[in-house]
């Protein structure tokens, strides 16, 4: 990897941790992801209160199709492995393929941040819309908090890419490339568990 | 112009007393009102939509406007100094959770010019606190302006955390740590743990109310048991949050004027730590009455008598720190003093209310605010004001007066004893809470007079200390750097008030209560552990005040979207909003793209301070 810029090897192996700032980030990161695990469990816990309160609407079982879903969780799941990719090649010092690898990343979040709008469009035309009954207000309130999770992580995303292309890698931007890698992941995971409670359960439970 | 931009924990502590003092005020108005209103049967001094109004607001602001912000400008100013730290783990989000608390709390008590207060009681339970019930704004400024302040809460907690586990000196490892650290440790995580609960909570009903959402509304499947449960499972936590560092700081005064190390210092690390798991065990013991079944109910009786088992622990090591030492009664000593029993008779009353077939009778009857008082008002604001006397000197460089202290706590005292000891018997003979009035002839009429007058007595106890602040500020500023000539731990070792970096040079940190075992050694300051050298320091910022503007104008339009005419395909209001969260991000987007170096404070100037201040 010495064919990139002289600069970015003076880099240590991990330079997110390289300053005290970067530790505290991290550190904070962990917490503040501790904070949201509570945040996404309490509205699964009132999505699960309220899921068969259909109002004498349409049901879940009648809405959900698998295919959307399982196309954005390929999506999804997916990004997380290229922002994984990105990571590895910011501990190479290889600014070019971390800066392709976080498009690549954003790209996929992007698609499936499409993909949740369509459906979203495609149940309100059905008649599922947000007031239809607590069953409705609970599923997007529960989805739509993740959907706005994306959105968020996209719009930090491309303020990252920015700094990286306008000052490089360096010990400033790299805890912002590794917090970013955390929160995408863990947004992963709620969608682990909203596709598992929402829509498998939705679908056969 | 300083104050707005400042990210010093010093100063932001500052700013979190002034703000939360005010506070305090404004919910102690209210009480004194409620208390008037109550003071002779079936008088209406104010209206009975007006005494609703009161007793939400009270319960409301000082909950998280008052207590809370005054825990936390005492965590700003003392926990860095106990640690050996120069500053806190992240300054500009210290600030940023700041101006977010105030300004929420702003927003809430704007309902009062707004003329439509909250009024639905403090737990806002639904369906009251819903569209059906309540159809003036005055939900929406609790919900939203809870909302902004929550964050403000949730980034200090964040904030604090991080500074305990990395910002530590060489040699403060986690059992060298002093109590009150260790106690604000645990109400950061509780914080943390707890509030986005509140969060979800907050945001739910804000859906029902702005975008006619189904929560908690029956006619269409919501459930509004559900509110009840999330409410508590933040609502009880918080009042460990309120607590614990209460406990922290009663630790400390008792011990630096017993003249004794603290008894069973690991056994306490350990209590409050089980305090704080169980805080989050025992929600439902806020709705026994609410129709669980028996088998919640028996549990959360259970989980909840627990609680004393660690309770117990530090009430005994308090005593037996008391025991054998030389106590010296400072104005602190007194309210750390005084504590101890009162906080015995409020947890006392706390295991007679975990009784769940008990519960039936006193749910919702005076009983149970004369409970919720001992604790808080005798155990938090009692744990606050002695917290306050302890370290006024090293926040301002000033002793607060203590001949005036002492008329000021024996007052305070008697009047809440007054005030809240009577309304168990008011309570258990059948007088309800949230009740705007009480009929002649029940038995009732003495027992409220008597109460009334103590919370008289409390105002004016109030008022005294407020005098002693005002003469305080007259003196000079000449405190040594251990005014108490006891201290024991890190804070005690540098000027009061502290310069701007804290320590000239990093301490190095030999044992428990590591400022008196120096001193035990024949020591006159610490050992450092570094030369002196020019220091890091963040530069202020202007952004977290704008941020905090953001939010409130946010709140504002989105609250009355419906009532200020539209502007082609949107209403007013949401446009108000918008704008509000554009200044909010692009004030975040700004902190992100400008990279912020800060400056250092360099060698010589380091060296002029220290013939100055030593």
């Amino acid at each position: 990897m010495s064919s990139h810029s002289h600069v970015e090897d003076h880099l240590p192996h991990e330079p997110e941790r390289a300053t005290l700032e970067g530790r505290n980030k991290i550190t904070a990161f962990w917490l503040f992801l501790g904070g949201e695990t509570v945040l996404f469990g309490t509205l699964f816990a009132a999505y699960l209160t309220l899921r068969n309160e259909v109002n004498g609407g349409i049901t879940g079982n009648e809405l959900f199709s698998f295919g959307l879903v399982a196309l954005a969780t390929a999506l999804l799941l997916t990004s997380s492995l290229t922002s994984v990719f990105a990571l590895q090649a910011m501990h190479a010092h290889n600014k070019k393929a971390l800066v392709n690898w976080l498009i690549v990343t954003m790209l996929l979040g992007l698609a499936f941040l499409g993909l949740e709008i369509y459906e979203f469009v495609h149940y309100a035309h059905e008649g599922h819309t947000f007031t239809a009954s607590a069953f409705s207000t609970s599923f997007y309130t529960l989805v739509g908090f993740h959907g706005a999770h994306v959105a968020f992580g996209l719009l930090w995303a491309a303020s990252i890419l920015f700094q990286l292309t306008r000052r490089g890698l360096n010990t400033t931007t790299a805890p912002k490339v590794y917090l970013f890698g955390m929160y995408w992941h863990f947004i992963d995971v709620v969608w682990v568990f909203i596709f598992t409670v929402v829509y498998l359960m939705g679908k056969v439970g | 112009m300083d104050w707005l931009t400042t990210v010093d924990h010093k100063k932001i502590g500052i700013l979190y007393l002034i703000a939360g003092g005010f506070f305090f005020l404004v919910g102690g108005l209210e009480a004194i009102l409620i208390r008037i209103q109550l003071m002779f049967p079936q008088k209406e001094v104010v209206t009975a939509q007006f005494y609703n109004e009161l007793i939400t607001m009270h319960g409301t602001t000082m909950i998280f406007l008052a207590a809370m912000p005054i825990i936390f400008a005492l965590m700003n100013a003392i926990i860095p100094l106990q640690l050996g730290a120069r500053d806190v783990a992240f300054p500009f989000l210290n600030a940023l959770g700041f101006w977010t608390f105030f300004f929420g709390g702003l927003l809430l008590n704007v309902s009062f010019i707004a003329g439509s207060v909250p009024d639905a009681g403090w737990t806002m339970y639904a369906p009251l606190s819903g569209t059906q019930f309540t159809q003036h704004h005055g939900t929406d400024y609790y919900v939203i302006g809870l909302q902004i302040a929550g964050i403000g809460t949730l980034i200090g907690g964040i904030n604090f955390l991080a500074t305990i586990i990395n910002m530590r000196a060489p040699g403060m490892t986690f059992m060298r740590m002093p109590m009150f650290t260790w106690a604000s440790f645990i109400t950061s995580a509780l914080i943390l743990f707890a509030f986005p609960a509140l969060t979800v909570g907050l945001a739910a009903l804000m859906f029902d109310r702005l975008f006619s959402g189904n929560f908690f509304n029956p006619q269409t499947g919501g459930n509004v048991v559900l509110w009840e449960h999330i409410f508590w499972i933040f609502g009880h936590p918080e009042v460990y949050i309120l607590i614990l560092p209460a406990f922290g700081i009663i630790s400390e005064v008792i011990s630096t004027f017993s003249r004794k190390r603290l008894f069973g210092y690991s056994s306490m690390v350990f209590a409050t730590i089980l305090i704080g798991f169980l805080g989050f065990m025992v929600w439902a013991h806020h709705m026994f009455t609410t129709g669980l079944g028996p088998v919640a109910n028996a549990l959360f009786s259970v989980a909840t008598m627990l609680i004393a088992v660690p309770t117990g622990i530090k009430i005994f090591n308090w005593l037996f720190t008391m025991w054998g030492g030389s106590i010296r009664f400072t104005v602190a000593n007194l309210y750390a003093i005084g504590f101890v029993p009162t906080f015995v008779m409020g947890g006392v009353t706390g295991v007679m209310l975990s009784a769940a077939p008990a519960d039936y009778q006193y749910h919702d009857s005076y009983f149970v605010v004369a409970h919720f008082h001992y604790v808080i008002v005798g155990g938090l604001i009692m744990g606050i004001f002695a917290g306050l006397h302890y370290w006024w000197p090293k926040m301002f460089g000033r002793m607060l007066s203590e001949k005036l202290g002492k008329v000021t706590f024996w007052i305070f005292y008697i009047g809440f004893h007054l005030t809240f000891f009577v309304q168990h018997f008011l309570g258990l003979l059948g007088m309800q809470r949230r009740v705007w009035q009480y009929l002649d002839g029940m038995g009732f009429n003495n027992m409220n007079f008597i109460s009334t007058i103590g919370a008289l007595m409390m105002g004016v106890g109030t008022i005294l200390f407020l005098i002693n602040i005002v003469i305080t500020l007259r003196k000079p500023k000449d405190c040594s750097n251990d005014p108490w000539e006891d201290g024991r731990t890190l804070e005690w070792t540098i000027a009061s008030p502290a310069p701007e970096y804290n320590f000239a040079q990093t301490p190095l940190v030999r044992g428990y209560d590591a400022w008196w075992h120096e001193k035990m050694e024949g020591n006159t300051a610490m050992t450092p552990v570094e030369p002196i050298g020019p220091i890091h320091m963040p530069n202020a910022s202007i952004l977290p005040f704008v941020m905090g503007i953001g939010l409130f104008i946010t709140g504002f339009g989105f609250m009355y979207s419906g009532e200020w005419g539209t502007l082609g395909f949107i209403t007013v209001g949401h446009a108000v909003g918008i704008v509000g969260l554009l200044i909010t991000f692009g004030c975040m987007g700004l902190r992100s793209l400008i990279d912020d170096h800060g400056f250092h404070i360099e060698e010589d100037e380091i060296l002029k301070d220290q013939g100055v201040k030593s």
